[in-house]
Order: C-alpha cells, then sequence, then structure tokens
C-alpha cells in the first residue's frame, strides 16, 4: 500500500444508482484513482469486511457511504466504516434522507413482511415462510440480518460530517468533493457539499415563474402535454424546485419533467415536505374549504409527493401507531 | 419543552411519573390582531379555561409555517391549535386564505402519519369572542384527554432501542462484529 490517502464507498438500502454515479466520472476516475487508493468498493472491488476491519481506526480519509439504513447489517457496517473513517460523508437522497426507501416508515415492519412475502399477487408461498434471523439445518447454522423497524437517514444512526445530496449526486458534485477532500478545502462540518440556493434561481424556466400562481388544480406529469418552455409550476404541474436545494442543473426540468425533490432542502429549512406543502397550496386560487378541498385532491398522496426522498429524515420520521389506533 | 408525557405542575421525572400524570400539553398559535386578542378578552374577564394551553403570538395566521406544527408535535405536543382572524377580517387581507388552504393540506398529511384529526384544529376566533377561546380550548382538551398522549419524543425512543445492540458492540470491539444479531 501506498501512502496515498485512503478512501472506501459503500451502499446500503439503494438502487445501486449512487455507485453508477461515481462510474459516470468517465475517466475522470482515472484522476481520483491516481490520488488515492481505494480501500472498499463491494460493487465494483475485490474487498471483504475483514479487509476494513484490518484497518487502524480513523485510517480512510473518507468514506463515501450511501443507501438508508434498515437492516442490522447496514447499521453494522456504517458503524464500523465510522470507525475506520476520520471523516463519513453521506452520499446521495438515501443517505442523506431516506431517499424512496424512507417511505416505507409509512408502514409498520408487519406490514412490510406480510405484503412482501404473503399478499403480493406474484408471491407463492403457502407455508408463509420468512426470514429468519437464525436457522439451523443439518447441523449448519445460517444467519440473515435483521430487518429494522424503520428506515433512517445515515446521520440517523452515525455522525455525519458532510452530506452529498441527489438521486444519485451528479458527477460533477462528486468530482468538486474529491477535489476539496484532497485539497483540504471542505467547508465547516455538517455542510451539504451543493450550492445552498433553490433549484428555481437556478431553473432555465425562471423567467416564466409568475409572482401569484393562482393554481386551479394541480395536473400529472404523464396526463398534462407540457410547453418545453414555460415555468412547471405555471402549467399546474407538482413542482419541488421553490423548497429543493439547486446544484444538479436542472436536469429534470431540461428534460421537462417535473423537480421531485431529491437534493433535498436548503440550510434554511428543516422539513422538505412541509415547506413545499407551505408553498404549493398557499398559491391555490380557491378561497372556499369545498374549493380549496377539491384543488388540494388533485394531490392524490401528499406523503409520497411532498416526501418524496425525505419522510425518514423529516420531523415526524415514520408514521405512528398512538394508543387509540391500538384499541 | 422538557418531559413529554407529564404536566410541567406534576411531580416526578417523566420516566417515573405514574401514566394517570399525564395531562394534554397543547401548542396554540394565535394571530396577534384576533385570537390573541380574543384570549387577552377572556383573562381579563375572568373566565376560566383548561391551563393545558401554550399560547405563541403571531402576526397572523398566515405566519405559521407548517414546520412550526410538525415540530410541535415532533418536541412532544399533544395537541395544535391556530387561531386567526375570521376569512374576510384578515388585517394583511389574504393571510388566513393562505392558513386554510395549508391546514387543510397538512391534515391528510398528519392523518396519513397516524396522528389523530382532533389533535390539530383551526378556528377563526374575533377580538370579540372570548367565550369562544374558551369553549375551543375546553372542547379540545376534552378530545385529547380521551385520545391519550401523544408522546413522539417517546415514539422516537422505543424506535432508537434496535438501535443499541450494535451501537455496543462495533463501538466496544471490532472483532466481535459480524453477528448480524440486532
Amino acid at each position: 500500500m501506498s501512502g496515498k490517502p485512503k478512501i472506501a464507498f459503500y451502499w446500503c438500502a439503494s438502487c445501486g444508482g449512487c455507485e453508477e454515479s461515481v462510474v459516470d466520472l468517465a475517466e475522470g476516475i482515472l484522476d481520483i484513482v491516481a490520488a488515492v487508493d481505494i480501500v472498499f468498493w463491494p460493487v465494483a472491488m475485490d474487498f471483504k469486511r475483514a479487509d476494513v476491519e484490518t484497518l487502524a481506526d480513523g485510517s480512510i480519509l473518507a468514506s463515501m457511504i450511501n443507501g438508508a439504513i434498515r437492516t442490522s447489517e447496514q447499521e453494522e457496517m456504517a458503524r464500523l466504516l465510522r470507525r475506520k473513517s476520520q471523516l463519513v460523508i453521506a452520499y446521495g437522497a438515501c443517505a442523506h434522507l431516506g431517499g424512496i426507501p424512507g417511505l416505507a416508515n409509512q408502514f409498520e415492519r408487519e406490514e412490510i413482511l406480510r405484503c412482501a412475502y404473503e399478499d403480493c399477487p406474484s408471491t407463492v408461498n403457502q407455508d408463509k415462510v420468512r426470514p429468519q434471523p437464525r436457522a439451523q439445518e443439518n447441523g449448519r447454522v445460517a444467519t440473515l440480518p435483521i430487518l429494522h423497524r424503520m428506515v433512517r437517514t445515515l446521520d440517523q444512526v452515525v455522525p455525519v460530517d458532510y452530506y452529498l445530496p441527489g438521486c444519485p449526486p451528479t458527477p460533477k458534485l462528486l468530482g468538486q468533493a474529491v477535489q476539496a477532500l484532497l485539497a483540504g478545502t471542505l467547508p465547516p462540518k455538517g455542510s451539504t457539499l451543493a450550492p445552498d440556493i433553490a433549484l428555481c434561481e437556478q431553473c432555465p424556466r425562471k423567467d416564466s415563474k409568475p409572482t401569484d400562481l393562482q393554481l386551479e388544480e394541480f395536473k400529472r406529469p404523464h396526463l398534462t402535454p407540457l410547453d418545453p418552455q414555460r415555468c412547471l409550476l405555471a402549467q399546474g404541474i407538482v413542482c419541488m424546485g421553490p423548497a429543493t436545494r439547486g446544484g444538479c442543473e436542472a436536469q429534470c426540468i431540461q428534460g421537462n419533467m417535473p423537480c421531485s425533490g431529491c437534493f433535498g432542502p436548503t440550510s434554511r429549512v428543516r422539513d422538505q415536505g412541509a415547506k413545499i406543502l407551505s408553498s404549493l397550496c398557499s398559491n391555490i386560487a380557491a378561497k372556499t374549504e369545498p374549493d380549496i378541498d377539491r384543488a388540494l385532491a388533485t394531490i392524490p398522496d401528499p406523503v409520497g409527493t411532498f416526501y418524496r426522498y425525505s419522510l425518514a429524515g423529516s420531523l415526524l420520521r415514520k408514521r405512528v401507531w398512538p394508543d387509540s389506533a391500538k384499541r | 419543552m422538557g418531559g413529554e408525557r407529564v404536566n410541567t405542575q406534576a411531580k416526578g421525572s417523566p420516566d417515573t411519573a405514574p401514566a394517570d400524570a399525564w395531562e394534554p400539553r397543547i401548542v396554540a398559535f394565535f394571530c396577534n390582531w384576533c385570537t390573541y386578542t380574543a384570549a387577552d378578552l377572556a383573562g381579563v374577564s375572568r373566565m376560566r379555561h383548561a391551563p393545558n394551553v401554550r399560547i405563541i403570538r403571531v402576526m397572523c395566521s398566515g405566519r405559521v409555517d407548517p414546520q412550526f406544527i410538525l415540530d410541535a408535535f415532533a418536541k412532544g405536543a399533544d395537541g395544535v391549535l391556530i387561531g386567526g382572524c375570521h376569512i374576510g377580517d384578515c388585517h394583511y387581507v389574504e393571510g388566513n386564505y393562505k392558513t386554510i388552504r395549508r391546514v387543510q393540506m397538512l391534515r391528510r398529511v398528519l392523518h396519513d402519519m397516524g396522528i389523530e384529526d382532533d389533535r390539530f384544529r383551526l378556528e377563526w376566533i374575533s377580538a370579540s369572542e372570548g367565550e369562544k377561546v374558551k369553549l375551543v380550548i375546553n372542547d379540545m382538551v376534552t378530545r385529547i384527554r380521551a385520545l391519550g398522549p401523544l408522546g413522539l419524543p417517546q415514539h422516537v425512543r422505543d424506535w432508537d432501542a434496535e438501535l443499541e445492540s450494535l451501537e455496543h458492540a462495533v463501538t466496544a470491539d471490532a472483532k466481535e462484529v459480524g453477528t448480524h444479531v440486532g
């Protein structure tokens, strides 16, 4: 091993898109490999957990961990990498705010297991077998990770030093983060490594956004022909731009699709879903309660819309089952 | 707001107090021009209402960011009450229209997140309606008393109990990890 700084990549509850975004550095990854030693990267390189365990505590300069934490194995790896690393970087929307997996926090663990192993139409499981954390057969013992009761963001499990937002982060932001890491020019700990400004400010359609939206109803993007030049909010589409951090270079907008909020909020906002709810709903035109309800009903799934990537990291975190609901 | 589930007047720490020591705690956001003035009127008129409400004066019910409401629940409130001027009477003309539009959507979010409808309430109370302040607060306290504590901070502690075993295992000795048993 050379004296180059050590970097680790790991994935938890994620889709693999974050790993893909590292590969999307294309030839840029050669510069990174020239400057650092990648000591752990299960998706691309043949290292085992034992290799990490033999490293001295704090000997990895930075671990980039993507994915939410929802099993005991993911929790264990996050804790191990935290112990071995000087810096832990939450990489991507799931590690940052829970991401799409965080939407599972609308359900109890038992509901999720029953759906996956019994009720799903494509499931054939007459004996209703469920995964067991420990099973013994012919004298051999097999173990499986335990599914946690809820999905967690990385920083709800271990201390996190920096956040790289996005689903996935752009190769450009990753490249800038690695450069800053190696040059020692990272901002104060706790920072999100992307511009601290709402996406609307960077949107190519900014000039067509009216001051007063006066929304009559919300339209679904797959059912509506969209003008490729005009502000999507002005066209009645739910666009998360006002409550979402910029830095993605408005890639979805440039593809004529609304922002769905993957970069999370700016530093001034604690709860992204509450903030976009506030912004969108106060801009509808209706003035009486029935008319307001009619307009709001055109958003059929408010939690899934406003908290698409941030439910696990939100103020409420998970659906509660108060005592009155249990009775 | 320390001591979840327990009235600040109750004796004992939150963890040792008996369950029947619980008193509903309601956070109320009252607009400066109408409902706060009405609460003042109720006070000077020596009306008695349940002491379970902590009133926060805001300039307009439209100033109540939905984050304030979620944060109140997350920090241990059993209910949140918003009081504003009647529709048409807003000191800022349009503020309470924004309030009701946000509130109608927030109700659906809270419902979907398992928080019962009676824990969140919006009332239009003008400056002269001191009696209505009393009636609304007493009614809300009765309903929330019937529901029992929401206790979100306690829920979070219960959820996070599953993290304790690995925290100790991995922090104590890296060689012990690998059992996957949570």
